[in-house]
């Protein structure tokens, strides 16, 4: 079985949100991180892999540095790793990434394809169903348990107030959440391999055989940014710092009065 | 010397670092108050293959440097002095040997299952009366005619203790009388497995620091072991004991690296938020001008670490590397620990704000695998001979 | 095919179990707004197997129009079927601006119709203006107006965008449940419905459902709560959540939460309120012990008056509430709640 597994590197957003000292986000001081949802999607095929054998490619399309997470994977235990990058790519939206990234991997073989949920820095949760879309493929989203049965697959499908179970035929595309597990660490060894042993295959424009130019880049993206800006936050109000609870309580109960909540 | 780290070291930084925010920070308090031997990080380590850096992959190990195991012991020191120790004993003082002076039999029969952690590995040379001076050993393994051992005797203050599967005994093989009529004891090195019949335990070891590392008395009883139980040549126990020992201190002078740069980690955290006289800590004077003593102070022992890392790597002989990285890295930790308390004021004694855990952790790197008088001789002795 | 052929708000009315959800009121709610500035109306498109009797409670929450999708290969989400019923739609009635709602399914089946419609999708906005594109006028750019205008948050709430869709119809959103408001129930109000053979056909994209397995939900929705009393890390303990359940029963609340307490097991995940759990916005909003985590705000800095309570003079929750108080919770709270009781009595 061969199993792709698209990855995006990010900004930890999560963890180590920076600041510069007028308030917005300080990017440059923010770690690349492999995306969550994309580390537990690299964790299920890895499984998948240990229980019934796989070959595991990552590919992600980025900056020349996403380089350090494909390194990552292959420390985590990938077999092959695949970088998309071409200035002529940059600033895409999700219909020209997931034109781009159907494109590489129709340079692929696979049974199956995972990609995370969302991007923690986009949080748009539509690449992976517009891969599908472009390549033809049954799509899985919000994947919570992945198990194989002979040519299909069969998902936990996760929703806000139940779960389906759903059998789908191979090739097919599954989003996973980072609930699906968690991911294993990286071994030093693997470390030691992914740096002095293993090569990550490096594709550019040219090598997108089956990518229109009219679908890539900030030129291909159909939904163009108006504006953006770091998070203005809502001012502050009063604050008081009195000197008994009573006190605190009379002026809470005052402001609920006030405002006619009570 | 030139100390940037490149690509691949970075990366196993950032692992060892991740991991030890993870699993062994959340667990470091309980495990110092219950002095619980905290089995379950042991056995996520060895899944992550942390048992086995510096051991070549034909023998199941990660084929990493000894850096690359430095870096491990030292990262996991800063959030848990135990965790840090547990992989130092068994790494430097355990695996080490058998791979330095096994026969190739010895290899293929421990170090698959030490490097995975399937096994743990234990270092056995303190007695009660042999500490500094090994003369004073008493634990003796007589040759029987067919050439097995009887041992007879216990050993002391032994990290991994109990829950190691594999030990290096270090026992009197032979006492010879020189002309002058002294006697003079001579040693032998042997690998003992847990549950070998006259083997068990003494004493559980009530320990001011590194709390959760298992420290027990080891005792031996009419305790048979095997020819090929005998590892290197027989006699040559006590310079394969001081030869192990300087690859462990380079282990001790990494987890003191660690604890000091933990401590001082919290340091700067505090005292960016506590507020005395309507400013906070870190704005006095007094706190900048320590905390930048003490970074200097740590900087300066890392790199005598790394250097003696790097010395393990390309040299035979490292005990003055290794004397001096262990030397200066634990009276860092002891002085950084014991001025990170003070800083801390009242919160520095208390127990959950981890800092007086991290300078009763400290004291100990300044005392095992050669108290900071052992190096001191080991280093004058190779400037003044 | 010129752009100018697409007219109309069309949004997707999301059913489970023949149940409308609440976000497509909501989107009616918005899209009113939209059409109102557009000179056009809002149509609700209604996808399922037997709901059509769902279409009078749109037209009572403001749908212009509800165009039915009756088909038994819908009876239950599936991304295939839906997505070929909705694309349909799309190609047929051509709509200049499609909404649909950020859940579960929306997030499935908004990227998969806008990748097959060749759109353009913005996804899980909190705002949405018609205005001009680009915002001012450019030299040698020309400015569209009467552009949909979609704005969301990113990189987990730190940043927030505004990205328009000028040259590809329909203009497609996800928009976030809970941000939009929904209009007043107008009962009797009929809206036009329009049944459609969205001609759906099995194909080899079909998923098989092999079982369906509902959560016991017990828990109220902290969506719908007029008044929340949040507590954090600082309420201490899962019992002392007591306090805040007290208040909340004597003001006529819910209780919810920050991500904090859900991770040390005080409260269950359907509580929290914030970027990883849920966006609220009601009248009063109760922060107890609540650091105010960037995070945290996020989901609920809409929220009419703030109210925070919290020991640490320095907590960033004071940078977003309405009235802050630097105290006690364990003093404060407690006589609150008595007070609180003795007004609503002498009210009664």
């Amino acid at each position: 079985m061969k199993i792709v597994v698209c990855i995006k590197q990010v900004p930890d957003t999560a963890g180590g949100v920076q600041f510069n000292p007028d308030g917005t986000l300080n990017r440059a001081a923010m770690l690349a991180i492999m995306n969550p949802d994309d580390k537990a999607g690299l964790e299920a095929a890895l499984r998948l892999k240990d229980q019934y054998g796989a070959e595991v490619t990552v590919l992600t399309m980025g900056l020349p540095k996403a380089d350090d997470i494909l390194r990552e994977a292959f420390a985590m235990g990938a077999d092959k790793a695949v970088l998309v990058t071409d200035r002529v790519l940059g600033g895409a939206d999700t219909w020209a990434t997931s034109s781009t990234i159907a494109a590489a991997l129709k340079n692929l073989e696979y049974d199956l394809i995972i990609t995370g949920r969302q991007a923690i820095d986009g949080d748009t949760a539509q690449v992976g169903p517009q891969i599908a879309e472009h390549l033809k493929l049954p799509v899985i989203s919000y994947a919570a348990d992945i198990k194989i049965d002979g040519d299909s697959v069969i998902v936990k499908r996760q929703y806000e107030d139940r779960y389906h179970m759903l059998k789908a035929k191979m090739p097919c595309l599954i989003t996973a959440l980072s609930e699906l597990n968690e991911p294993r660490y990286m071994t030093p060894g693997g470390i030691f391999d992914a740096y002095d042993e293993k090569e990550v295959t490096v594709w550019g424009r040219p090598d997108l055989k089956e990518l229109d130019d009219a679908n890539m880049g900030l030129a291909g993206s159909p939904t163009k940014i108006a504006k953006a800006s770091d998070k203005v936050r809502k001012g502050a109000g009063e604050k008081v710092v009195l000197d008994t609870p009573e006190e605190s309580v009379s002026y809470i109960m005052g402001k609920l009065t006030e405002k006619h909540v009570i | 010397m030139d100390f940037t780290l490149d690509k691949k070291h970075e990366m196993a930084r950032t692992l060892f670092k991740e991991f030890a925010e993870n699993e062994a920070k959340p667990l470091a308090q309980e495990t110092d108050e219950t002095e619980v031997f905290p089995r379950q990080t042991v056995e996520k380590m060895a899944k992550a293959g942390f048992l086995g850096i510096p051991v070549p992959k034909e023998y199941g190990g990660q084929g990493c440097d000894p850096l690359t195991y430095v870096m491990c012991v030292e990262e996991l020191s800063k959030v848990c002095g135990t965790t840090g120790v547990i992989v130092s004993a068994h790494t430097s003082l355990c695996i080490d040997p058998i791979l330095t002076y096994g026969t190739e039999e010895q290899k293929q029969k421990y170090i698959p299952k030490l490097a995975s952690g399937e096994y743990l590995g234990a270092f056995a040379l303190t007695e009660p009366g042999a500490g500094t001076d090994a003369q004073g050993a008493q634990t003796r393994a007589i040759k029987q005619e067919d050439g097995s051992w009887l041992v007879n005797g216990s050993k002391c203050f032994i990290t991994n203790g109990k829950e190691a599967n594999v030990y290096i005994v270090i026992a009197v093989t032979d006492v010879q009388v020189d002309p002058k009529g002294r006697k003079k004891k001579r040693f032998s090195a042997f690998i003992v497995e847990k549950g070998t019949p006259g083997f068990s335990f003494g004493t559980k070891e009530k320990k001011m620091g590194i709390r959760g590392s298992s420290t027990y008395e080891l005792i031996f009883e009419d305790m048979m072991l095997p020819a090929d139980a005998l590892l290197g040549a027989e006699g040559k126990g006590f310079p394969i004991a001081m030869h192990t020992l300087d690859g462990g201190r380079i282990g001790i002078a990494a987890q003191a690296l660690g604890i000091a740069e933990g401590a001082l980690d919290r340091c700067i955290e505090y005292t960016k938020e506590r507020k005395q006289f309507g400013r906070s800590i870190a704005q006095q004077q007094n706190t900048q001008f320590k905390i930048a003593d003490m970074y200097t102070r740590i900087e300066a022992a890392k790199f005598l670490v790394y250097a003696a890392a790097k010395a393990k790597e390309t040299q035979k002989v490292y005990s003055v590397e290794a004397a001096k990285a262990k030397l200066f890295a634990a009276e860092t930790a002891m002085a950084v620990t014991t001025e990170v308390v003070q800083l801390f004021g009242g919160y520095g004694d208390i127990r959950a704000y981890d800092v007086e855990r991290m300078m009763r952790d400290a004291k100990i790197t300044e005392i095992y695998e050669g108290t900071s008088e052992v190096q001191r001789m080991v280093i004058s002795g190779a400037l003044l001979k | 095919m010129g752009l100018e052929e697409y007219k109309g708000v069309y949004i997707f009315a999301q059913q489970v179990d023949k149940k409308l959800s609440s976000i497509a009121f909501e989107l009616i709610g918005k899209g009113k707004d939209l059409a109102k500035d557009l000179g056009t109306d809002v149509t609700a498109v209604l996808l399922g197997s037997g709901i059509k009797g769902l279409a009078d409670e749109l037209g009572e929450y403001g749908a212009d129009k509800v165009i039915v999708v009756d088909d038994p290969s819908l009876e239950t989400y599936m991304t295939e079927p839906y997505a070929q019923a909705l694309t349909a739609v799309i190609n047929e009635f051509k709509p200049e601006i499609m909404l649909v709602g950020a859940t579960a399914i929306g997030r499935d089946l908004g990227p998969t119709v806008s990748a097959r419609v060749a759109t353009g999708l913005t996804a899980d906005c909190t705002q949405l203006d018609i205005g001009d594109f680009p915002l001012e006028p450019k030299e040698g750019v020309e400015q569209k107006h009467n552009q949909l205008l979609m704005t969301r948050p990113a990189f987990g709430g730190n940043t927030i965008a505004t990205i328009a869709c000028p040259n590809n119809r329909p203009q497609m959103a996800t928009v976030r449940p809970g941000v939009m408001q929904k209009l007043p129930k107008e009962a009797g109000r009929k809206a036009e419905v329009i049944d459609f053979d969205a001609k759906i056909e099995k194909n080899n994209r079909f998923v098989e459902i092999q079982e369906i397995v509902k959560s016991v939900v017990t828990t109220k929705n902290i969506m719908d709560a007029k008044i929340l009393v949040s507590g954090g890390r600082g309420v201490g303990s899962k019992e002392n959540f007591k306090l805040l359940e007290d208040l909340a029963e004597a003001i006529g609340g819910t209780v919810s939460c920050s991500r904090a307490v859900v991770e040390n097991g005080w409260q269950p995940q359907d509580l929290q309120v914030g970027q990883t759990g849920k966006t609220v916005r009601p009248q009063v909003y109760f922060a107890i012990g609540i650091s105010g985590a960037i995070q945290h705000v996020a989901g609920m800095e809409e929220s009419d008056i703030i109210i925070a309570i919290n020991k640490d003079e320095d907590a960033p929750i004071f940078d977003v509430a309405d009235y802050g108080v630097v105290g006690d919770l364990n003093k404060i709270v407690p006589q609150l709640t008595e007070q609180i009781k003795a007004a609503m009595a002498a009210k009664a």
